[in-house]
């Protein structure tokens, strides 16, 4: 097969992504591009991306809980799942990362200054992982807390935490938010609402799992991650 | 396909704590084959104000034109110091600066050789969904054929191609407009 040849990835359908003009969010309202994208064939540029095959591993990266010299405070959860392609295949060793506010609701970064919460010198509520070759990840970190935000009165972001993963190439790129169970701020949050889609949506939406609760120690929550998958035909023109 | 895909999210005003063990503003080792170059420039939202909370990636080939990936079959070599991936904050202006090398030609699938490029991912607060452009370089004949160029109207295309600093042949300005007058072209990618 030539490299001309490869086949792209797929586009998700309408309303699977949230567009960006988005005016309930209002931090959009400057900085979603007013002209539409221009619709751009997958090439070689696109179906290629960093890969991680020979990243360090570092067990210590997914566990969030283990600060220094103390335990961070909060509900410690298990938090894990496997990253897939849409025809269910594992994405094998590609990067996981995440981030979080801590249990009280604040994040660890200069522009988070409620003044209500402390941080936690325990917990930076970061960590890494590569998936392995069925596709699973897993990190064991603690339940972050709901926290204001301005967006409009008395709005509070559901408990969340930040994904990022790669994926096989440029075009499987993804950064997502994952949310909890039964959390009664969803049907307010304009962030987790604006994706149209309703079964699209409630991919962000975290599963109780007892199979990944630690006896004593912690709950856990399963989260699948699906990417693009592959066109089943050729790029062509 | 069987599975719906996983919707994007925002990265959130908080991605530093998250990406920061990524961060890459030098893609290129010294040795690294090629023309070494700085790409330095701004993100600006609306009204024009600095986006002090952007998240640049770059992914590009080496001065070949060969991708650090086993789908890109080509018969060229593949540089150990060169992966071809950089991830850049901009600062509390809305500057970022990256050095890299000037990527070579790339096919593409009409068959002809695509004019050196690179690929943009840019995450930001407020961007629910990563935008994605492409770098674009002066005075590269190539750039009047290329696939992806060709797409756009000429009258946009130009931000899409980096400029030249004056007195300085190794470095180059590209900044990210999102919305408004000069607006910054993004793909559906």
């Amino acid at each position: 097969m030539t490299v001309a040849s490869i086949p792209g990835y797929r586009r998700a359908g309408q309303g699977q992504h949230p567009v960006n003009a988005h005016a309930a969010y209002a931090s959009s309202l400057k900085r979603a591009p007013s002209q539409p994208l221009i619709h751009l064939p997958h090439t070689l540029s696109e179906i290629t991306g960093p890969t991680f095959e020979h990243f360090p591993d570092d067990p210590k990266a997914a566990d969030l809980t283990l600060g220094r010299g103390g335990q961070a405070i909060g509900e410690r959860i298990v938090v894990s799942g496997r990253v897939l392609d849409e025809a269910g295949r594992p994405v094998r060793r590609t990067l996981v990362e995440l981030w979080q506010a801590n249990a009280g609701g604040r994040y660890r970064h200069l522009v988070d200054q409620r003044p209500d919460v402390a941080l936690d010198p325990n917990f930076d509520g970061c960590g890494h992982t590569l998936t392995d070759p069925e596709g699973r990840y897993r990190f064991v970190t603690i339940r972050p807390g709901e926290y204001p935000w301005r967006n409009h009165y008395n709005a509070w972001r559901p408990a969340h935490i930040h994904f990022s993963v790669f994926g096989p190439a440029f075009a499987t790129r993804l950064v997502t938010q994952m949310y909890f169970p039964g959390d009664p701020l969803l049907p307010f949050d304009p962030i987790y609402n604006a994706t149209a889609d309703e079964e699209a949506r409630k991919r962000l939406i975290s599963a109780f799992d007892w199979e990944s609760t630690i006896p004593n120690t912690a709950l856990g929550y399963r989260f699948d991650i699906v990417l693009s998958g592959r066109d089943a035909t050729p790029m062509e023109l | 396909m069987a599975l719906i895909p996983t919707p994007s999210q925002t990265v959130g005003p908080y991605f530093a704590i998250g990406c920061a063990p990524g961060n890459c503003d030098s893609l290129a080792a010294p040795d690294a084959a090629g023309k070494h170059i700085v790409i330095s420039g701004r993100v600006l939202d609306g009204d024009n104000a600095p986006v002090p909370d952007a998240l640049l990636e770059i992914w590009q080939a080496n001065s070949y034109g060969k991708y650090a990936h086993p789908e890109d079959t080509q018969d060229k070599p593949i540089e150990p110091g060169f992966r071809g991936y950089g991830r850049i904050p901009t600062d509390d202006h809305g500057k970022f600066r990256f050095r890299t090398i000037q990527p070579g030609p790339v096919p593409g699938p009409d068959g002809k050789p695509q004019a050196p490029h690179l690929e943009v991912s840019l995450f930001a607060r407020g961007l629910l969904r990563r935008l994605v452009s492409r770098i674009y370089f002066p005075d590269e004949t190539a750039n009047e054929t290329d696939f992806a160029l060709s797409r756009v109207e000429p009258q946009r295309r130009g931000t899409l191609i980096a400029r030249k600093m004056p007195g300085q042949s190794a470095q180059f300005e590209w900044d990210v407009i999102l919305q408004g007058a000069g607006e910054t072209v993004f793909f559906d990618c």
